[in-house]
C-alpha cells in the first residue's frame, strides 16, 4: 500500500496518477455535466458580440416591457433594452470577476497558507488574522470593503478575494501540514535543499488537488457574491449589464415584466450550478479522501 | 474540559480584538478624505469641515483608533450620520426582525437539511437519493435574492397568498409575523439546506460503513434504531460544524434577503447604510455581526468537545 492511499493524505502527483485521473474524469457524469454548463456560459460570454440581437445598452422606449418574442427573445426591460443581449453580455462580467477573484485568491491563499503551514512560527499570527476575517459574514465583509473602496469591478474583485482568501489559506495550510511531514520531504531537506526549494518544488505540487477543488468552489461563490453585490448597488455601476444589476433594475417591475428578473437569475443559477458540479466532480477525481462515495 | 474551554476562550478573545481592529480599519481604507465621501456629492467645504469635526476625522489614525476603543468599552459605537440616533440604538431596534428571520430560516435548515440528508444516505443510490441530491446542488446554486423575487411573483403577485414583505413584531400578532416571514425565511434557508443535506448525507454514508454499525445490524436491530440511535452520535459533529457555518451564511444572506422583502432588520440597515455611506453604522453593524458569529463559533467548539472527548485532549 502506498503512502498516497492512506486516508487524510494528499495524493502525490505522478503521470500514472494523472492518467488515472483523466480516465476517471472522462467517465464522471457530474464532472462532464458541470464542464458542459461552464463551457456553454463561457461560449456565450466569448461570442456575446456575435450572437446579440442588439447592443446591450440600446434603448427603444416604445418597446419598453415588450414580452419575450421574435424581436426580443427574453423580452425588453423598462427602457426598451433587449434583456437577452444584456444577459449574454452579463456573462462576461460574471466570468471575468469570478476568474480574477480566483486568481487573486489562489495567489494570496497559497502564500498565506504555505507560510502558516510550512513555517510554524507564522502559523498562529497568520491563522488568527484569517479566523478574524472569517468571523465576518462573507457578503457583509465584501459589501463593506466595496463601500469603502467605491463600487467598481476591480474593487469587487479585491473585496471578494479578501473574503475567500482566508478559507483557501486554511485548506492549503492543512495540506501543507500533512505533506511537510512526509518522508520524501524530509529526504529532500536532508540532501540540503533550501526551504524555498522544498516548499515550491516538493510540498506545494502535492497540495494542488485540494486547492484546485477549493478554487472551483471559490469561482462559484464569487459569481453568486458578485451578483449579490451588484444587486445591492455595490458592483460595476449601471448601465453595466451585470446579472445583479439587471435583476436590481427589474425588481420594480415584477408585476408587469417578470422576465427582466427571470432570465439573468436563471443565468446565474446555471453558471453556479455548472461550477458546483465541476467542483464536486473534480473533488471525486483529484481529492479522493474527500469523495463522498469513496472511490 | 475546563482547560479546553479556557484555551478556546483565549483564542476567541484574540479573534474578537482583531475583529474590532478590522471593522475600524476597513472604514478608514477609504481612499482620499472620508469626510468628503460622507458629505456626499455637492456638499460645501463648510459642511465637509463640520462632518470632519463631528466625527473626529481630523485626528491621526491612532487617536481615532483609541477613541473607537474607548467608546466600545462603554458600549458606544458612535452616531449614525443619517438616522439621527446612536449606532447602538439603531442596531438594537433592528435586531428582533433579523433574529426572527434567522431563527425561522435556521429551523428550516436544521429540520429539512438533516431529515433529507439522512433519508438520502439511507436510501443511497436510489431515485430518492438522486432527487434529494439534485435538489441540494440546485439549492446551493440559486442566488437567494432571485429566489426571493420568484417567490414574490408566485405567492404574492400571482396567487396573492402571502405578503411580499414587511414585518410585524411577534408580540403584536404572531400570525401576521409568521405570514410576513415565511417567504424571506424560505429564500434565506435554501442555500443552507443544500449544504446541510450534502454534509449529512456524506457523514451518514460514512458512518453506516463502520464496523459498529455492521455489528448493530447483525445483532438484528431494526434499521431505524441503527440509524437513529447508533449512527446518530457520530453524525452530529460534522453536522454541527456546518450548522455553525450556516449562522454566518444566514447573517450574510440577511443583507440581501431583507432588502428584497423590505424586512427592517440588521441586514437592511447595513444595505441602506452602505448606499448612503453612513460609515459609523457600517462599522458598528460589521462589528456586531462578527462578534455574534465569533460567539457562535465558540459555542460550536465547546459543544464539540462536550460531544467528543477526543477533541479536548488534542
Amino acid at each position: 500500500m502506498s503512502a498516497a492511499a492512506l486516508p487524510g493524505r494528499p495524493v502525490p502527483v505522478s503521470w500514472a496518477a494523472g492518467r488515472r485521473g483523466l480516465r476517471r474524469a472522462t467517465r464522471h457524469g457530474l464532472l462532464l455535466t458541470g464542464a458542459a454548463l461552464c463551457s456553454g456560459v463561457l461560449a456565450l460570454a466569448l461570442l456575446a458580440d456575435a450572437i446579440q440581437v442588439q447592443q446591450p445598452e440600446r434603448m427603444r422606449i416604445r418597446d419598453a416591457f415588450a414580452a419575450p418574442g421574435a424581436s426580443y427573445p427574453f423580452g425588453a426591460d423598462n427602457l426598451g433594452r433587449d434583456v437577452y443581449s444584456r444577459v449574454i453580455h452579463g456573462a462576461r462580467f460574471s466570468l471575468l470577476i469570478g476568474l480574477a477573484t480566483v486568481v487573486l485568491t489562489a495567489g494570496a491563499g497559497t502564500a498565506l497558507g504555505s507560510l502558516a503551514g510550512y513555517f510554524r512560527s507564522w502559523d498562529e499570527p497568520v491563522m488568527r488574522v484569517m479566523d478574524a476575517l472569517m468571523s465576518f459574514p462573507a457578503i457583509l465583509l465584501a459589501v463593506a470593503i466595496t463601500a469603502a473602496l467605491g463600487p467598481s469591478a476591480t474593487n469587487a474583485v479585491i473585496a471578494l478575494a479578501a473574503v475567500y482568501t482566508p478559507r483557501t489559506a486554511r485548506i492549503l495550510r492543512a495540506s501543507v501540514l500533512v505533506v511537510r511531514e512526509m518522508e520524501y520531504v524530509q529526504a529532500v531537506y536532508a540532501v540540503g535543499a533550501s526551504h524555498l526549494r522544498v516548499l515550491l518544488l516538493h510540498v506545494l505540487p502535492n497540495c494542488l488537488g485540494p486547492l484546485i477543488v477549493q478554487l472551483t468552489f471559490v469561482f462559484a461563490y464569487a459569481v453568486l457574491a458578485e451578483a449579490a453585490l451588484s444587486f445591492l448597488g455595490m458592483g460595476p455601476p449601471p448601465p453595466a449589464p451585470t446579472w445583479g444589476n439587471i435583476i436590481a433594475e427589474g425588481r420594480d417591475y415584477l408585476r408587469e415584466a417578470p422576465w427582466i428578473c427571470l432570465f439573468p437569475g436563471a443565468a446565474i443559477s446555471a453558471t453556479v450550478l455548472g461550477l458546483n458540479l465541476l467542483g464536486d466532480g473534480l473533488r471525486d477525481v483529484l481529492d479522493p479522501r474527500m469523495a463522498v462515495d469513496g472511490g | 474540559m475546563g482547560r479546553y474551554v479556557a484555551r478556546r476562550l483565549l483564542a476567541t478573545v484574540v479573534v474578537v480584538w482583531l475583529v474590532t481592529l478590522i471593522s475600524f480599519s476597513i472604514m478608514h481604507l477609504v481612499p482620499g478624505d472620508p469626510a468628503l465621501v460622507m458629505a456626499g456629492v455637492g456638499a460645501s467645504a463648510d459642511q465637509v469641515q463640520r462632518i470632519r469635526e463631528q466625527f473626529g476625522l481630523d485626528a491621526p489614525f491612532l487617536v481615532r483608533l483609541s477613541r473607537w476603543y474607548a467608546g466600545l468599552l462603554r458600549g458606544n459605537l458612535g452616531d449614525s450620520i443619517l438616522l439621527g440616533r446612536t449606532v447602538a440604538r439603531a442596531i438594537i431596534e433592528r435586531i428582533p426582525a433579523t433574529l426572527s428571520l434567522a431563527a425561522l430560516a435556521f429551523g428550516l435548515t436544521v429540520v429539512l437539511g438533516v431529515v433529507l440528508g439522512t433519508l438520502a444516505a439511507v436510501r443511497q443510490n436510489t431515485w430518492v437519493d438522486q432527487v434529494i441530491m439534485t435538489l441540494a446542488v440546485v439549492g446551493v446554486s440559486v442566488p437567494n435574492f432571485w429566489l426571493g423575487l420568484l417567490l414574490i411573483i408566485l405567492f404574492s403577485v400571482m396567487l396573492d397568498w402571502l405578503p411580499a414583505g414587511g414585518y410585524v413584531p411577534l408580540a403584536e400578532d404572531p400570525g401576521a409575523w409568521l405570514r410576513a416571514l415565511v417567504l424571506p425565511a424560505v429564500s434565506l434557508a435554501l442555500l443552507q439546506v443544500g449544504l446541510v443535506v450534502r454534509i449529512t448525507r456524506a457523514t451518514v454514508v460514512e458512518t453506516l460503513r463502520q464496523d459498529f454499525v455492521r455489528t448493530a445490524r447483525s445483532k438484528g436491530l431494526a434499521g431505524w434504531v441503527v440509524v437513529g440511535k447508533h449512527a446518530f452520535g457520530n453524525v452530529t459533529i460534522p453536522v454541527i460544524t456546518v450548522l455553525g457555518i450556516t449562522v454566518s451564511l444566514l447573517l450574510s444572506g440577511s443583507v440581501v434577503v431583507e432588502t428584497v422583502f423590505s424586512v427592517p432588520g440588521l441586514g437592511r440597515l447595513m444595505a441602506t447604510a452602505i448606499l448612503a455611506r453612513d460609515y459609523p453604522v457600517i462599522q458598528g453593524g460589521l462589528l456586531v455581526t462578527a462578534l455574534l458569529f465569533a460567539g457562535v463559533n465558540l459555542v460550536v467548539d465547546v459543544l464539540y468537545a462536550w460531544l467528543d472527548p477526543r477533541i479536548r485532549y488534542q
